[in-house]
């Protein structure tokens, strides 16, 4: 009964965010995870400034070295540094297997909850991923390349064009298996009663997704956002062999890792690196999600 | 449900044409020469011969009603007369690749059997292994077995096939030279001893892709039941004193279904689709390899029709999941 | 142990060998791995390498080339010539004799109307076959007699060994092949999966793309070959692949064409289940130079088809390109035993290769000083020099997708930067690039780029055809839908009255006068820069002898006489 007796309130509300904030940062695994993302950015971003052995110079009789003082994770086939290579490998394959996921993510759920949520579109918009998920890759991103690389590298330069165009390219060719997903449980939730509580009551469409449907379905898209980043940092080494991608003498983690595999038992570290990094990249944004996950769920919060 | 699956099947007709087209005016538009792999010493003169001997001298509508002829109306009568040792399609030419000039259908069915021993085997042993995980490690959050879980999964997703494959080839085949590091397609099993050898030449490359669908479905399937675990009706069912196992494995599994089956319904297709890099890094040779090959050497009617293949798949398998939603969740309704 | 095993197989194959091995099928199975799958057993359908490859253990030609590039006699009791009165004075006509008794392997006599049949089958416009060049200028063959054949050129051919000659030439059966014609050769699928041959095996099963099993021919004509009763020919993978399957696991006994970096290889020996043989053809891996004028703002139809090129023309530019680049290094790092450095563009065979130039040592400073001396100044101080008219010598540099063409092109990129030359690398897919699609842009004979590199080589030891690559006429452009072979639009009068000259002259050594002649005016007036002469490369297990690595012809071309070395 304090309430009543006391009706001005003593503290400001607290905002629901701020809630989401303090139960994120008490979330073992999701500060760890932030951690070793945020040292992940870093140091590929920040590296190079400390580290300023260029990463696509050539130094030929240095070449196959293992670790030393003047190279700590080696040097190539070539000669090249391995630590600026992961460096610069780095940036780039974070960059675009953060964009591409996010763009997959976006993409996806926002045609698996419009297709479960309307069910006019419903049709349409599976036949749609249907159609997306038939479609052969190779031809699709050759045909992809084919019409945009030359306005692109127009428009943005060649290293942003090419950028654009292999986050959009990824982004394009993976978002189906999550709007598939996330229509899926859309459809179990929005006969919940809870939806039809807040129907009616006369909720707005918009605003029942973004309240009601979108917090419960968010498992499923941080599981996708996980496993989509990885898939994007290797799809984007794929797409280089094909040359489809960056420049050949442009390093990326997942074309480091392809290069090193044929060195497989010469130089066991070479494969190490690039391998050990996009696991730590994906395993920290896994306990990222799983924390943001359980911030967000309100019957957890506060446990 | 019956009138929604007939409804579906129908509608499928006309989108399964238009994917169809799709993939035909991709291959038209995507750059690429059927004699790509011709080397460099046969002539150009030459090579424009031997492309029109293919049909590439036709225009485009004329190829496309060609390919849906062989296709829908020929392809067809050639497996009644198969089964039914009739005449009906002799003569009639049918959909013929052009890197081999032979029926792209019998090297489809000749490829069959090694995609579906190593890839389907691979789907069985991971979703055997992948459900028991996921419920397991969301009934202990943050228990070790979930952390360990967790790593080796998330490992195992990032480490690319193309790496997995050559290493396990390192270990168990050159050094241990316990298991042939390339599959023996010809291998035929009539005794233990040749079941045996076939267990050999799978188990790495099954393993390989095993170690992917694992570690994707255990995460749905840990997602799921998280999601489920902490509803109403599972603090419910616990009060009228059910017992945990029923509590878990019948209410809260159930619901927690959906998006498994999802992708479930997404992996079958591929299956049939075989594993691109791993048949190629085990010579497996199976339908991927197929694909891959096909379109290296731009052999548009096998690219053709093993696209539209999976396409049938794919749609027919996202219907399935449809009905299996609506019998997971009564709730659910389409009509 | 080791050692005197060793011993003992070498003693074997040197001496013991003929009279060891006496009876067919003694030795049972040789697995043999081609990384590229063969898809198709007809040569004359499907020009790939490894197609002709797998076919030229069942068919087999007249004549064939051994591991030194002589010709040497196969179905026929000798190769014919003007001395033997084989070839006409007038050098328009060959006769070739069959040698009595070879069978097809059901038994039939092998006879002239088979070789007729194949010139028919392949001279047929319908067909599309891939080797018609092998008959170019053939304007008739009668089979004289049974075992006699005439083939007429239409004009005197100095080398008239074209037709019947080579693994790309063998003869097919005139009664398996009857219906297959023209239009309806494609649907002859068993024919061509399965054709009868004269050769050392039979088909025993076919699966396209993926494996072939075959078995000893039981009317093959030396009664005590082949040594092996089956072969289990398994195709698909990675070079890496079939090399580890080869030299390190010991499962294949023979891999093909293993293009891999020279440390893997030296590795993979160290195992000792293995052992890699290289032999040298006349593939050139080189850089060719533009030159014409790529720029995008031309416009597709007539970027690289304008001339001249802003500045790869210049003597004192390309010159310097050539003289930054280190081939030995080249060589040490991409290609080891299995690559030469080389200067000219026709390296092979021996009497043919050209020894005016030398190009085995890099100076940079000699090259900065020659393009200093042009007046190529780096005149805004930003690296990269601008030519007298002010356009920076920035380029494109472009290949095909292949581990160590990447390597060469970041090792070039940067001796290229030393001299003030910048490059931008881009790589593509070898379906494409190789691909001769007139809708892409990326395709090497568009030659959207300034420099590009690959390699280029020609069959059998005369390399006139081969030369011919670089006339005026055979530069590619809109009008001839982008085909023709002078990639570098290379065009000099001298030399094509030289080429003209050549196709007149008979007699080897002043045909391979001319083509030093040639091959020189082509490498010094900036057609391309050779860097590399490739050998082939592949591996035989320890335990197969008789192995005898033939670049000029299929290098199966022996494989009646494999065995196993016990």
């Amino acid at each position: 009964m304090t309430e009543l007796s006391n009706p001005i309130p003593s503290k400001p509300p607290r905002s629901q965010w701020l809630d989401v904030w303090d139960q994120f940062k008490s979330h073992r695994g999701a500060l760890m995870g932030g951690i070793l993302f945020l040292l992940i950015v870093a140091t590929v971003y920040l590296g190079p400034f400390f580290w300023d052995i260029d990463a696509t110079h050539i130094d030929i009789r240095a070449r196959n070295q293992g670790p030393s003082w003047a190279h700590p994770f080696g040097t190539d086939q070539l000669g090249r540094d391995m630590l600026a290579r992961m460096m610069a490998g780095g940036s780039t394959s974070v960059s675009v297997g953060l964009t591409a996921m996010m763009l997959a993510l976006f993409l996806g759920s926002f045609i698996g909850v419009v297709a479960g949520f309307f069910k006019r579109l419903d049709g349409p918009l599976m036949r749609l991923t249907d159609l997306f998920l038939a479609l052969p890759l190779l031809p699709l991103l050759l045909v992809m390349m084919l019409l945009f690389r030359e306005p692109l590298n127009a428009a943005f330069g060649p290293e942003q064009g090419i950028f654009i165009l292999i986050v959009c390219a990824i982004g394009i060719t993976s978002w189906m298996p999550t709007a598939r997903i996330v229509r899926g449980d859309v459809l179990a939730i929005k006969e919940r009663e809870f939806v039809l509580a807040a129907r009616s009551i006369g909720t707005a469409d918009n605003k029942l997704i973004t309240r009601h449907i979108l917090p419960n379905v968010l498992s499923p898209i941080m599981v996708s956002a996980t496993l989509g980043i990885a898939t994007a940092i290797i799809t984007e080494s794929s797409l280089s062999f094909l040359g489809l991608g960056f420049p050949p003498d442009f390093p990326t983690w997942g074309r480091l890792l392809f290069d090193a595999t044929d060195y497989l038992q010469q130089h066991p570290e070479r494969v190490f690196w690039p391998g050990i990094a996009i696991s730590l990249t994906v395993l920290s944004v896994n306990y990222l999600g799983d924390g943001l996950r359980d911030a967000l769920d309100p019957r957890i919060r506060g446990r | 449900m019956l009138t929604f699956t007939i409804r579906r099947l129908v509608l499928s007709i006309p989108t399964l044409l238009f994917i169809s087209l799709v993939i035909f005016l991709l291959l038209e538009l995507a750059p690429g020469d059927p004699m790509a792999q011709v080397p460099l010493t046969v002539p150009p003169e030459v090579k424009e011969k031997m492309r029109e001997a293919l049909g590439l001298g036709q225009p485009a509508p004329i190829r496309f009603w060609k390919w849906l002829v062989q296709f829908f109306w020929i392809e067809p009568q050639v497996m009644i007369d198969h089964y039914f040792g009739t005449t009906f399609s002799q003569g009639d030419l049918r959909v013929i690749s052009w890197q081999t000039r032979s029926p792209v259908m019998d090297i489809v069915i000749q490829r069959m059997p090694q995609t579906l021993w190593v890839v389907g085997t691979a789907y069985v042993v991971a979703i055997f292994i992948a459900l028991p995980i996921g419920i397991y490690s969301a009934y202990r959050q943050y228990s070790w077995f979930d952390q360990l879980g967790t790593f080796i999964s998330m490992v195992g997703f990032s480490v690319p096939p193309f790496f997995s494959g050559v290493l396990v080839i390192v270990i168990f085949s050159v050094q241990l030279g316990w298991f042939p590091s390339i599959y023996d397609t010809t291998h035929v099993v009539n005794s233990w001893d040749s079941f045996v050898y076939q267990l050999q030449q799978m188990i790495m490359p099954v393993m390989v892709l095993a170690l992917q669908i694992t570690a994707q479905l255990s995460r749905f399937m840990r997602a799921s039941m998280l999601d489920n675990l902490n509803q109403d009706y599972v603090r419910t069912a616990r009060a009228k004193g059910l017992s945990e196992y029923v509590v878990v494995m019948v209410h809260v599994l159930r619901n927690s279904m959906i998006p498994v089956v999802t992708v479930i319904a997404l992996g079958i297709p591929a299956i049939f689709g075989g594993a691109i890099i791993t048949e190629q890094v085990f010579k497996v040779n199976g339908i991927g390899q197929l694909l891959i090959g096909a379109i290296q050497a731009n052999d548009l009617p096998m690219v053709q029709t093993l696209t539209f293949i999976f396409a049938v798949l794919i749609v027919l398998f996202n219907l399935i999941a449809d009905v299996l939603y609506g019998i997971l969740d009564p709730r659910i309704r389409y009509d | 142990m080791k050692l005197k095993t060793l011993l003992m197989g070498a003693i074997a194959s040197a001496a013991v060998a003929p009279a060891a091995f006496a009876e067919r099928g003694a030795d049972g199975q040789v697995n043999i791995i081609y990384w590229q799958a063969p898809s198709i057993m007809n040569p004359f359908l499907s020009g790939g390498t490894k197609d002709v490859e797998a076919a030229s253990l069942v068919i087999e030609p007249l004549a064939r080339y051994n591991e030194v590039g002589e010709m040497v006699p196969f179905l026929a009791s000798e190769v014919p010539s003007v001395e033997n009165g084989g070839v006409s004075e007038d050098l328009t006509t060959i006769t070739w004799k069959i040698s009595p008794g070879i069978k097809w392997s059901d038994g039939t006599p092998f006879t002239s109307k088979d070789v007729k049949f194949t010139a028919d089958y392949c001279m047929d416009p319908e067909g599309g076959c891939a080797q018609v060049t092998k008959f170019e200028g053939v304007s008739s063959v009668e089979a004289l007699d049974d075992l006699t054949v005439k083939v007429t050129f239409a004009q005197p051919t100095p080398f008239p060994y074209g037709p019947f000659v080579g693994g790309e030439s063998p003869i097919i059966q005139a009664a398996q092949f009857a219906d297959c014609m023209g239009a309806k050769a494609p649907e002859c699928t068993e024919a061509n999966f399965a054709p009868l041959g004269t050769g050392p095996f039979v088909v025993d099963e076919f699966k396209p793309n993926d494996v072939i099993t075959l078995s000893a021919n039981p009317n093959f004509r030396d009664p005590a070959k082949p040594a092996f009763a089956k072969v289990l020919f398994k195709g698909g993978g990675d070079a890496t692949a079939a090399g580890r399957a080869v030299m390190e696991t010991g499962e294949f006994d023979y891999a093909w064409n293993l293009q891999l970096a020279p440390e893997v290889v030296a590795r993979m020996e160290a195992a000792g289940k293995g052992t890699p043989v290289a032999g040298f053809g006349p593939l050139v891996e080189r850089i060719m130079l533009n030159n014409t004028n790529p720029d995008p703002a031309l416009g597709p139809d007539e970027r690289s088809v304008i001339r001249p090129h802003p500045f790869l023309g210049d003597p004192a530019v390309y010159n310097a390109m050539s003289l930054a680049i280190d081939r030995p290094l080249l060589v040490e790092i991409g290609y080891g035993k299995a690559g030469k450095v080389t200067c000219n563009w026709v390296p092979a065979p021996a009497a043919v290769n050209s020894d005016t130039m030398t190009c085995d040592k890099q100076d940079i400073a000699a090259a900065n000083a020659m393009l200093e001396e042009a007046g190529y100044k780096d005149t805004d101080g930003d690296g990269v020099r601008e030519t007298p008219s002010g356009v920076p010598m920035k380029i494109l540099y472009q290949t095909s997708t292949n581990a160590v063409r990447q390597d060469f092109q970041a090792l070039i990129k940067q001796w290229w930067s030393e001299i003030g030359i910048e490059s931008e690398l881009r790589n593509l897919s070898g379906s494409v690039f190789f691909g001769g699609d007139p809708g892409s842009p990326d395709t090497f004979q568009k030659f959207y780029a300034d420099v590009e590199m690959y390699a280029n080589t020609f069959n059998g030891t005369d390399p006139q055809s081969y030369l011919a690559n670089g006339l005026c006429d055979k530069a590619p452009s809109p009008a001839s839908q982008w085909q023709g072979e002078n990639i570098s639009r290379f065009c000099n009068e001298e030399y094509d009255a030289l080429h003209a000259e050549l196709a007149k002259t008979a007699g080897a050594e002043a045909r391979a006068e001319i083509s030093k002649r040639l091959n020189d005016i082509i490498v010094t007036n900036g057609g391309m820069i050779p860097l590399v002469h490739r050998g082939r490369l592949s591996a035989h297990a320890t335990s197969l002898g008789g192995v005898k690595l033939n670049v000029w012809d299929s290098e199966l071309w022996n494989a009646a006489d494999w065995y196993r070395i016990k």
